[in-house]
């Protein structure tokens, strides 16, 4: 009866982590907290693991849109297949040949990179200026909500029509300042239809960025910088070497989920600049060939590419970043 | 480097909530002054505007003949000691220390030597590697101190510095900061605390602040013996005084007061015969409470019976509106329900006019002359 002998230790305060043998408690809350998430999982498992596990297989046959169940398993070959000629040259095929996959990827890490660096920067900008205490906060802080409230479609339509190379306002207020000198067919163009697309996603979802930074700033205890003041620190100097350390917990979370967001970009783009190349990213590709040009199973397969970057880059982030969910590094 | 402070008229409003309502006081250089009152009095606001982290609505400050009053907290010679500590989170016991002279780029040779000397003085030199996170209270609250002696203050602010510890480290604390002022006797020290024990045990003078106002200021026995009014009678000393309802039948010095119930009262007080049929309290200590077989001062029954140890507390209901406390010997077996009389001195009575004013003392006030 050795078993019912159980150990328990009182954590010492302090630094290091003693090991803990369970107690009986213990296992018996570990089992509650269990039952609880099962309803979660199982959500989970029907809404993201059963799709997420179909489109892997579906990579990895000739399905297509006609033919689904009748599909063959066709091992590699979406991804990377290479035939021999008689002149004895080959040719390879598949995804990791494919240009316009490569384009595609680059769209969507330039994108990522640029929008999530733009909304971070701008985003703190924001939340600072709510953090401070002045009149009609209140109504500030749930004003600038508003665009992250509207519905992708909605934005992406209305800033169609702003960005209208022949209705536009935004061509129309240039012009009328002399800031261009004819008019800008801003989604259309190669040159700009990127821009275009950061602009609005940008407008979008600063607000998102800023509130999540607000919550880590006010997380931030105020006699910190009443102690800064004694200290005689500059403000600028304090922002530096006290509020963004303090406040790098919350933005590496709030970075991570835009990162994440912005890699599987898709209504946005397939709404503001349909088939431009320069802006077409993975799941806009993806969803092509997936219906429109009924290639199902190379679809899944670039669908599947993109979950393994995405998961890639986030095991990176949070490697590198050393990014701790429960609470950061105070 | 030390420097005494005036404040004249001190005011201080938020939009149309007055504070503080004309603060005059005179802290000499070197001086450990202690700012006491009940939450809300504006003892904490009073010292975050001589900080500069609030400003001063009305009046001047002065540190050491320079006015301050638009001066950032960084100019006006002052180190400060927060409630909550205050340290920063994400930097080491030494980095916490060194921050401030880091960045008004002092020598890092001198930057060195101050940390160290501090540290040593407080004893946390093993803690300097660690973050704020690893150590307990008490070793924090040393180095939110460290932080303000690397300063060099003129002027040493206190904002309830002990009242995150528990009771065993705040007396130990408390001690050490008693030494530190010891140690740094020409550095001004102000301290605030609602807590009447760390008031009486550190100050040279206390001053008593009572919603917005100075009650009084004095050394901690002028406050004991003398209070000025009703209030400081009642904040200082613990229990508190007790205090009686009466009427002046004789006036003089001595002058003599009729309680609402039992016989007449002489006490050691200057009463003006205009005063005479007017309505008065008197108030007697509980410490200065001696039980008599003879008549005495109150005659009741013992209600309630609370043993300290050294003391014993005893609550006696003799008729009047409150229960009068005794605080006897520890010693003493006493029951409850008993009935027992008690005597006081009369030198030890206090008496205060119908507005909580206290009459001039005869005799203490000339033994103090």
């Amino acid at each position: 009866m050795a078993s019912t002998q159980s150990t328990i230790r009182i954590a010492p305060t302090g630094p290091g982590h003693p090991k803990r043998v369970k107690s009986e408690l213990m296992r018996q809350r570990l089992r509650a907290a269990g039952w609880f998430l099962v309803p979660m999982l199982v959500a989970l498992a029907i809404v993201a693991g059963w799709p997420l596990l179909r489109t892997i297989y579906f990579s990895f046959t000739n399905a297509s849109l006609t033919n689904l169940y009748g599909a063959e398993l066709i091992g590699f070959k979406n991804y990377l297949n290479w035939t021999v000629l008689k002149s004895g040259r080959i040719v390879w095929s598949g995804l990791l040949a494919d240009p316009v996959w490569w384009n595609a990827v680059w769209n969507t890490v330039r994108f990522s990179v640029l929008s999530v660096t733009l909304e971070t920067i701008l985003g703190t900008i924001v939340a600072l200026v709510l953090n401070a205490e002045f009149k009609g906060r209140g109504i500030v802080r749930a004003a600038i909500l508003i665009p992250w409230a509207i519905p992708t479609i909605v934005s992406a339509r209305m800033w169609g029509w702003m960005l209208n190379d022949q209705f536009g306002i935004i061509n129309d207020v240039l012009m009328t300042f002399g800031l261009i000198d004819h008019k800008i067919a801003w989604t259309a163009s190669a040159d700009t239809a990127m821009i275009a697309v950061l602009i609005v996603d940008v407008w979008k979802t600063t607000p998102f960025m800023a509130l999540l930074i607000l919550a880590g700033l006010q997380m931030i205890p105020r006699d910190i910088y009443e102690a800064a003041a004694i200290d005689g620190v500059h403000p600028v100097k304090t922002f530096w070497k006290v509020t963004l350390p303090l406040v790098r917990p919350a933005l590496m979370v709030a970075v991570i989920f835009r990162l994440l967001d912005a890699m599987r970009i898709f209504d946005l783009i397939y709404v503001l600049t349909p088939n431009s190349s320069q802006t077409k990213t993975i799941s806009v590709l993806a969803r092509e060939n997936l219906i429109d040009f009924d290639k199902f199973a190379y679809g899944s397969a670039q669908s599947t590419m993109l979950f393994l970057i995405i998961a890639l880059m986030t095991i990176l982030y949070i490697w590198l970043g050393k990014v701790r969910f429960d609470g950061g590094d105070r | 480097m030390s420097a005494g402070l005036k404040l004249k008229q001190v005011k201080k409003a938020y939009g149309s909530v007055q504070v503080l309502h004309g603060i005059d006081l005179d802290i000499k250089s070197g001086e450990f002054v202690v700012f006491v009152g009940p939450s809300g009095c504006g003892k904490s606001t009073l010292l975050r505007l001589i900080a500069g982290l609030e400003d001063i609505t009305e009046g001047t400050l002065e540190i050491g003949d320079t006015v301050v009053n638009t001066l950032p907290p960084s100019k006006r010679g002052i180190a400060m000691v927060f409630q909550s500590y205050a340290l920063y989170p994400h930097m080491t016991v030494y980095e916490n220390m060194a921050f401030g002279l880091k960045l008004a780029k002092a020598a890092p040779g001198e930057q060195d030597r101050r940390v160290r000397e501090a540290a040593e003085m407080l004893q946390i030199t093993p803690y300097l590697d660690r973050l704020p996170k690893q150590l307990s209270g008490g070793q924090r609250q040393r180095v939110a101190i460290g932080r303000a002696i690397v300063r060099d203050p003129k002027v040493f602010l206190f904002d309830e510095p002990l009242s995150n510890l528990d009771a065993a480290l705040r007396v130990a604390t408390r001690l050490e900061i008693a030494k530190l002022h010891e140690r740094m006797s020409d550095t001004t020290m102000i301290y605030v605390t609602h807590d009447q024990v760390e008031a009486m045990t550190l100050a040279d003078r206390i001053v008593v602040l009572n919603y917005g106002v100075v009650e009084q200021v004095g050394t901690p026995m002028e406050l004991y013996h003398r209070p000025d009014n009703l209030f400081v009678a009642r904040f200082i000393g613990s229990p508190a005084m007790n205090i009686v309802s009466a009427t002046i039948t004789g006036t003089g010095a001595p002058a003599t007061v009729q309680p609402e119930t039992g016989s007449p009262v002489t006490i050691n007080a200057e009463v003006a015969a205009s005063y005479l049929d007017a309505k008065a309290t008197f108030g007697v200590r509980p410490e200065d409470l001696t039980p008599t077989d003879g008549p005495g001062l109150f005659t009741g029954t013992v209600s309630i019976v609370e043993k300290l140890g050294e003391v014993t507390l005893v609550y006696l209901d003799t008729g009047l509106a409150e229960p009068i406390t005794v605080k006897i010997d520890g010693d003493v077996e006493i029951a409850k329900g008993e009935t027992l009389t008690v005597t006081a001195p009369t030198e030890r009575l206090h008496l205060f006019d119908e507005n909580g004013v206290a009459f001039p003392r005869v005799s203490l006030s000339r033994a103090a002359e």
